[in-house]
């Protein structure tokens, strides 16, 4: 079932040609499409967060969503790993198709789901364990118990988070000991040692001080030789210098998708210009 | 004035006035129990005055000074003493004369008035015996046989030689009569069972019957030989004791003959030093916490008492946090949260209010007839009508109060569980945890120093509860603790002492009640102290925890 999927999906991709036209995805073109949403509206109670979203996110790329509060973009976020079935009474139509899959079948195994698909949430959420146990987590989850293969896990997950350095000697010290920036990267790590396919990131650098910010800026250009990338952010100059595709949400639409620069240079919309040079209320 | 009102410095002192009272009203109270129950046990001076009532001929009176008090003249011929026309006020004391075989009577009160010739004799002996209290008096003679070996100076030297020789006999006959035969007695009636249920099981042929029949007979031979065997060295030993006598003489003069076995404590308080004193004092605090009862638990020690009251709080602990900490998790984190779940909430609630005697009669009517007799007629049926675990015992006690202390622990469980910030739980879960895994590696570890806090408290509540206790398993004098070196060890369905019982019993239940009410105080320390070292244990592995999973934001 799982294989069957994955082979199809070259055959969706093809596919998506046409919707990508809708969200002027034209430069999609001879990407290959790793995350494809359809159609996708949901509610929480009677709210309509997220109205009609169809777009294509690109393997191996950064998707950068951008907006007002309120638009919707961390929630479009947190349904590419279903956390949104959290919140109680929040309702959802339409599809989301990882590599062909689609995420709310019966059959999804949501943990399974949420492991290869990594989430960084906007505040620094390290677990009040020792800095090693919070990278082998997600490792221990899936029953991986030698010490050798973890310490080789745990030593690549905090050098790609780029980490390794300043918390070699320490790693048995508890987590919370670290700076906000430290613990950004090391729920990054945390998140990468699982080798998960994409990486969700909810404003990761909201919370830090400029030069961790850049940091992780730095981090991400690292981190997207390897994975499918999308970041919320509220950082026009962050989205701009990380991302190669952004949307811009409004008011739980996507106003316009389009590759970084000629969203940024050239945006085919007026509310995306007017967000974007700041002159929206 | 205005200004200090608007500065809001009245609530200061408002507040802090109010921690203040509690503090003088706890310290006081401790003080006052620490004070009269840790004083008992300091050797006073004995002291010997002649007493004549106006008109009689006077006595001699020996004893300790307990208490003394300064009534009024009216008050005093209130209370029975004949006080002249001219004295306004009287001052009385309360003299312990012990000697209760011969007089009568521990205590007595004498008014000053009619009191001459203090002294304090230096040969005044004070013996804590083994039956009617205390003796005061002066040593005569110490008697091997019929033989006088001392006496005058030197027969309190010979008579402490003597009592130090006889000790471990002494010591040999209590483990004699407390554990070996106690453990013969269980075997042979575990004998009288086996052929109990051979007569009632017709399954099995007649030759086997009868030989299995002359096993258990021959079995049952062999206990009794030893049985008998301890019974004689134990007769043996008392027969040797018995050799040892003295010879006393009380304040009045009346000689009395005392056999070494009776004595378990003699000292001569006049003539120790402060040193010796003190030595004295911590052995009899220590015999007090160590020892057994005797005389209707108003003497001897509360051994038993303590073992009790620290077994069933621990019994207690390991029933109530599984049941309470499961409860707890499923009712915050698995149960939909709905007008059903607040239902349950606000019962659980509102069972910490129900009266403790409440959960006693349950108890009673649950645990030991329902239960109890359930598995007797299940399990034990040989033994009927005798009740096994059919009558209190500790188990019933233990769950009794661990549904006593149920919601305090639910309480306090769902309180650390909600405390646990959602962005943990959201980490766990976008690692790919299913909804156990995210609780059962990462939220309930975290919130284990909130369940522990529920644990003291319910350690603290359960530790200091009589009433129910009365209705399933506290008894006035167990005959054995629930713990033995007899398999199986650890006897649930035993009976137990407990402190807060035994302070009521000796307090209030007790003949002698003037003789019990040191006991009452310093068995009262104990009991807070007991709590105090279980609530420290406890509060020790919670901050040891906390240590561990700091929480965040530090």
């Amino acid at each position: 079932m799982n294989d069957q999927a994955i082979q199809t999906a070259p055959s969706r991709q093809s596919a998506s040609g046409s919707a990508g036209r809708v969200t002027g995805g034209q430069r999609l073109r001879g990407e290959d499409i790793c995350i494809e949403v359809e159609n996708l509206n949901l509610w929480y109670g009677d709210d309509q967060a997220l109205k009609n979203i169809n777009m294509q996110l690109p393997r191996e790329r950064v998707t950068a969503f951008i907006g007002p509060s309120g638009c919707g973009k961390s929630t479009l976020l947190r349904c590419m790993n279903r956390m949104n079935d959290l919140i109680d009474n929040c309702r959802l139509e339409g599809q989301i198709r990882i590599d062909g899959q689609e995420i709310h079948d019966k059959a999804m195994d949501v943990p399974e789901l949420r492991r290869r698909v990594g989430m960084v949430f906007q505040k620094p959420n390290p677990f009040p364990k020792s800095i090693y146990e919070n990278v082998a987590y997600g490792l221990r989850l899936q029953g991986v118990k030698k010490r050798r293969i973890l310490d080789e896990v745990v030593e690549k997950s905090l050098r790609q988070a780029a980490l390794w350095d300043e918390v070699k000697d320490r790693l048995n010290e508890n987590a919370f000991g670290l700076s906000g920036g430290q613990q950004q990267r090391l729920v990054i790590a945390r998140a990468v040692a699982i080798e998960p396919e994409v990486l969700l990131l909810d404003e990761p650098a909201s919370a830090l001080d400029p030069l961790a910010t850049l940091k992780i800026e730095e981090l991400m250009f690292d981190l997207k030789k390897h994975y499918t990338i999308a970041i919320v952010t509220h950082n026009m100059q962050q989205a701009a210098r990380v991302s190669d595709y952004t949307a811009y949400l409004y008011l739980g639409e996507v106003m316009e998708f389009n590759d970084t620069d000629t969203l940024f240079t050239n945006p085919s919309r007026k509310e995306t210009e007017d967000y974007i040079t700041g002159r929206h209320g | 004035m205005r200004d200090w009102f608007k500065k809001g410095t009245p609530w200061i002192w408002l507040n802090a006035g109010a921690v203040a009272i509690s503090l003088v009203m706890v310290v006081g109270l401790i003080g006052h129990v620490a004070f009269n129950g840790l004083q008992h046990f300091w050797p006073r001076d004995i002291v010997a005055f002649e007493y004549a009532e106006p008109g009689d001929e006077p006595v001699q009176v020996l004893g300790e000074v307990d208490r003394s008090e300064t009534l009024t003249a009216r008050g005093a011929r209130e209370r029975g003493f004949e006080v002249d026309a001219d004295e306004e006020l009287v001052t009385r004391h309360r003299i312990k004369r012990g000697n209760r075989d011969v007089t009568g009577q521990d205590f007595t009160w004498y008014v000053e008035e009619n009191m001459s010739a203090w002294s304090y004799p230096d040969d005044a002996v004070r013996l804590e015996r083994r039956e009617w209290g205390d003796f005061y008096g002066f040593l005569r003679e110490v008697r091997v046989g019929d033989e006088v070996v001392a006496d005058g100076d030197d027969a309190w030297e010979t008579f402490e030689r003597l009592f130090a020789e006889n000790l471990p006999r002494i010591e040999e006959i209590g483990q004699i009569e407390r554990v070996e035969i106690g453990a013969v007695n269980a075997e042979i009636e575990e004998i009288r069972l086996a052929q109990r249920r051979l007569a009632m099981d017709d399954t099995i042929p007649e030759e086997r019957r009868s030989e299995q029949e002359q096993a258990l007979e021959d079995e049952r031979g062999r206990w009794e030989a030893e049985y008998d065997q301890l019974a004689e060295r134990r007769n043996e030993l008392l027969e040797e004791i018995r050799r040892f006598q003295v010879m006393l003489e009380t304040a009045e003069g009346e000689q009395v003959v005392m056999a070494l076995g009776d004595i378990v404590k003699p000292s001569r308080p006049n003539v120790m030093s402060t040193g010796e004193k003190l030595r004295f004092y911590v052995g009899e605090f220590w015999d007090f916490v160590s020892g057994y009862p005797r005389e209707a638990n108003t003497e001897g020690g509360i051994l038993p008492a303590i073992f009790g009251t620290v077994l069933m709080t621990l019994v207690m602990a390991v029933f109530v946090t599984p049941f309470g900490v499961l409860a707890a998790i499923y009712l915050r984190e698995y149960a939909r949260q709905g007008p059903l779940t607040r239902m349950i909430r606000i019962s659980v609630n509102n069972l910490a209010g129900v009266p403790s005697i409440v959960f006693g009669v349950f108890g009673l009517g649950f645990f030991v007839y329902f239960m109890g007799g359930g598995i007797d007629q299940l399990f034990y049926s040989d033994r009927l009508p005798a009740p096994t675990f059919g009558k209190g015992g500790v188990l019933w006690a233990s769950l009794t109060l661990a549904l006593l202390t149920l919601p305090v622990v639910i309480v306090s469980t769902e309180e650390g569980l909600s405390r646990i910030p959602g962005s943990i739980r959201h980490g766990a879960l976008a690692l790919g945890a299913t909804k156990g895994e995210m609780l059962w590696r990462t939220v309930v570890p975290l919130a284990t120093p909130a369940m522990i806090t529920g644990l003291i408290l319910a350690v603290a509540r359960a530790a200091g509860e009589v009433a129910p206790l009365m209705l399933v398993g506290v008894v006035k004098l167990a005959p054995q603790l629930p713990v033995e070196a007899s398999w199986p060890f650890i006897h649930l369905d035993r009976s137990f002492m407990h402190l807060g019982f035994h302070i009521y019993d000796v307090g209030f239940q007790s003949p002698n009640v003037e003789a019990g009410r040191p006991l009452v105080y310093a068995t009262a320390l104990v009991l807070i102290l007991v709590i105090i070292v279980l609530n420290l244990t406890a509060i020790t592995i919670r901050n040891h925890l906390r240590e561990r999973y700091r929480a965040e934001g530090d």
